[in-house]
């Protein structure tokens, strides 16, 4: 494997600031990473466009700049020239940008989202867009219309979702970085079974706009990398105020970098953890159970204080969650009509009304999860049914967010497994939509309550990766960084390097790709 | 809570506007059926004196300057459009038969 691309973004900027790579070397090495290991026959398809031209365009001005010298390249920003890829709910101009649903296919944004405007400033070269399940919606990205994402660790298994390419890209060294969307989970469950890091900010930290809505309440775009250190950089990077996201907090980003700095130190003395009671036992793997101890020992052992909390009315955060999400699911889809974008379907026989038209547009534009989100969602908020379903989901909402402070009031941080189990087979939960949604139990109580939360490789069971959440109040992300990084730094000293480092080789032989 | 039916499930697609087959209907009930009765528990939980909860982190009188900003030209907001003429999206016929 190409050395460039086995360094982590913080390590690759600072070699590129110092001249002894270019930035055009680092974007050809990653576009040839994936054209070794991405579009063949077993391929990790974790991209649905790559943007080839305009990443080495940019990162030839990068170079030019930087060979140039003087003023211009003091104002570089520090990552100037570091590739990144972009989850496909994110738009951009220039590139496609699908969802991943077949009724957006072909379809060019007209603007730029505000995150992708902050990378462009910086000039981060774009690698292309990454693959996801359909609007967001699913924990294995198996319901992207464009074909599932393989996970890097085992082909024949999920990268988790929705965000399973930008996770995939990151751990397959496709990428260095790698923005996510997280409704539920969608960017730290892919991160734990993955084993990289992924981050969801703090409700309102990272500006939504240009981020394709799924559940406005509490969808969120954050960091996908491979070290907690990288996460802060792109976290600070793409956080802050926008006006045009009237749910953008009006303060100023926290001081992420230096937490993760001082973090990385290993010293947990002081900090207090607090073990949530709810979040393991029943339904969580005995691998995963072991790993989550290790981690807790390894903690200890750093100086932190161990407490369990508990959080009563987690039991029922699934369940609201479920009520909620395609609530706003159904009027925020509602938009995708087949009248002013996207794709048209004319109606097979009978009177050509826009009504039929919508009705054949949406049935053959959306796939088997969305029209599922959808129904449920025009059932939760039906008359009759509203006060039951979508009222008292709200109510929970405050139960948990109850559960929460009470929480944080015995510990810093919050500590739990990402996800229940490790990554899954293929193909082996698509019948069960049931099954799938308890992939995000421990992810989605801080969708709910719009507070931080990060997820760190954890170590391995059954050869593969299990990750590792801290949850923080809201606003203070810079805990979660503090915390992983630290658990990052004690675990890999214990293994002797980073747990990528234990994943099998990719080839263009083990792919199908391009040698 | 009542029981979701196949008839609910006809109701909901047309509201929700997707054209659904009898197979797909059918299938769609029971799916819908088990994740309805999972999530019922639900409305068990919460007491008539907890307030709901709308937005996790709650901001009040978002407001900006009444100025006009960068707006979408004609053209671009018609690059992506199925159908148009002019400056307008054009669509099939409203009403059936008129």
């Amino acid at each position: 494997m190409n050395q460039i691309i086995q360094l982590s973004a913080t390590e690759l900027a600072a070699k590129l600031r110092a001249g002894e790579i270019t930035s055009v070397a680092a974007v050809q090495a990653h576009l040839d990473r994936i054209a070794e290991v991405d579009g063949g026959e077993r391929g990790i398809h974790a991209f649905l466009h790559v943007n080839t031209e305009e990443a080495l365009a940019v990162a030839a001005e990068v170079d030019a700049i930087r060979a140039a010298g003087g003023t211009d390249a003091q104002a570089l920003h520090p990552f100037a020239g570091v590739p990144i890829a972009i989850k496909d709910l994110i738009v951009t101009k220039g590139q496609p940008t699908t969802a991943a649903s077949k009724m957006l296919e072909g379809w060019m944004s007209p603007y730029d989202a505000t995150v992708i405007e902050k990378i462009r400033a910086a000039k981060l070269p774009m690698l292309g867009k990454t693959n996801l399940d359909e609007f967001a919606m699913g924990s294995s990205t198996e319901h992207s219309a464009y074909g599932p994402t393989r996970n890097p660790w085992d082909l024949d298994r999920i990268p988790g979702g929705s965000g399973g390419g930008s996770a995939a890209a990151v751990a397959a060294f496709e990428a260095p970085l790698a923005l996510g969307t997280d409704t539920g989970g969608s960017i730290r469950q892919p991160g734990a079974v993955t084993g990289t890091v992924g981050v969801k900010p703090t409700y309102g930290g990272v500006s939504r706009y240009g981020a394709i809505a799924m559940a406005s309440s509490l969808d969120q775009i954050g960091p996908v990398t491979r070290t907690v250190l990288d996460s802060a950089y792109l976290h600070e990077l793409i956080g802050g105020h926008d006006a045009a996201d009237s749910t953008s907090l009006n303060e100023p980003v926290p001081a992420l970098i230096a937490a993760a700095e001082q973090g990385a130190s290993g010293d947990m003395t002081g900090v207090r953890v607090g073990v949530i009671k709810e979040l393991q036992g029943e339904g969580y793997e005995a691998g995963v159970q072991e790993r989550f101890d290790e981690s807790l020992e390894a903690l200890r052992a750093a100086g932190a204080e161990i407490v369990e909390v508990s959080c009563p009315n987690f039991k029922y955060a699934l369940g609201a969650y479920y009520l909620i999400m395609p609530s706003e699911v159904s009027s925020n889809l509602a938009k995708f009509d087949g009248v002013r974008f996207g794709t048209r379907v004319l109606p097979a026989e009978g009177p050509l009304t826009i009504e039929r038209v919508m009705g054949a547009t949406r049935a053959a534009g959306f796939g088997d999860e969305v029209k599922r989100r959808i129904i449920l969602g025009t059932y939760a908020l039906s008359a009759g049914y509203y006060d039951a379903y979508y009222g008292s989901a709200q109510k929970v909402r405050t139960l948990i967010q109850r559960d929460f402070d009470a929480a944080f009031e015995q510990a810093d941080v919050l500590i739990s497994p990402t996800s229940p189990t490790v990554a899954f087979e293929l193909g082996s939960k698509t019948d069960d939509p049931l099954a799938m949604y308890l992939n995000d139990v421990a992810t989605i109580p801080a969708n709910m309550a719009g507070i931080p939360g990060i997820t760190v490789p954890g170590g391995l069971s059954e050869g593969l990766p299990v990750g590792i959440q801290f949850l923080a109040p809201a606003r203070e992300d810079a805990r979660l960084y503090r915390a992983g990084a630290a658990l990052e730094k004690l675990l890999e000293d214990k293994w002797g390097g980073r747990l990528l480092d234990q994943a099998p080789e990719l080839s263009a032989a083990t792919t199908g790709g391009v040698a | 809570m009542s029981a979701i039916s196949r008839e609910d499930v006809a109701h909901l697609a047309q509201l929700a506007h997707i054209e659904m087959s009898d197979a797909e209907l059918d299938k769609m009930t029971g799916e819908l059926g088990v994740i309805v009765e999972s999530i019922a528990s639900v409305s068990e939980a919460a007491s008539a004196d907890v307030p709901a909860t709308t937005h996790p982190i709650a901001l009040s009188n978002v407001f900006r300057e009444d100025v006009v900003g960068p707006t979408l030209t004609a053209e671009e907001a018609l690059m992506n459009a199925p159908d148009s003429v002019d400056t307008r999206f054009k669509v099939p016929a409203i009403l059936d038969g008129e």
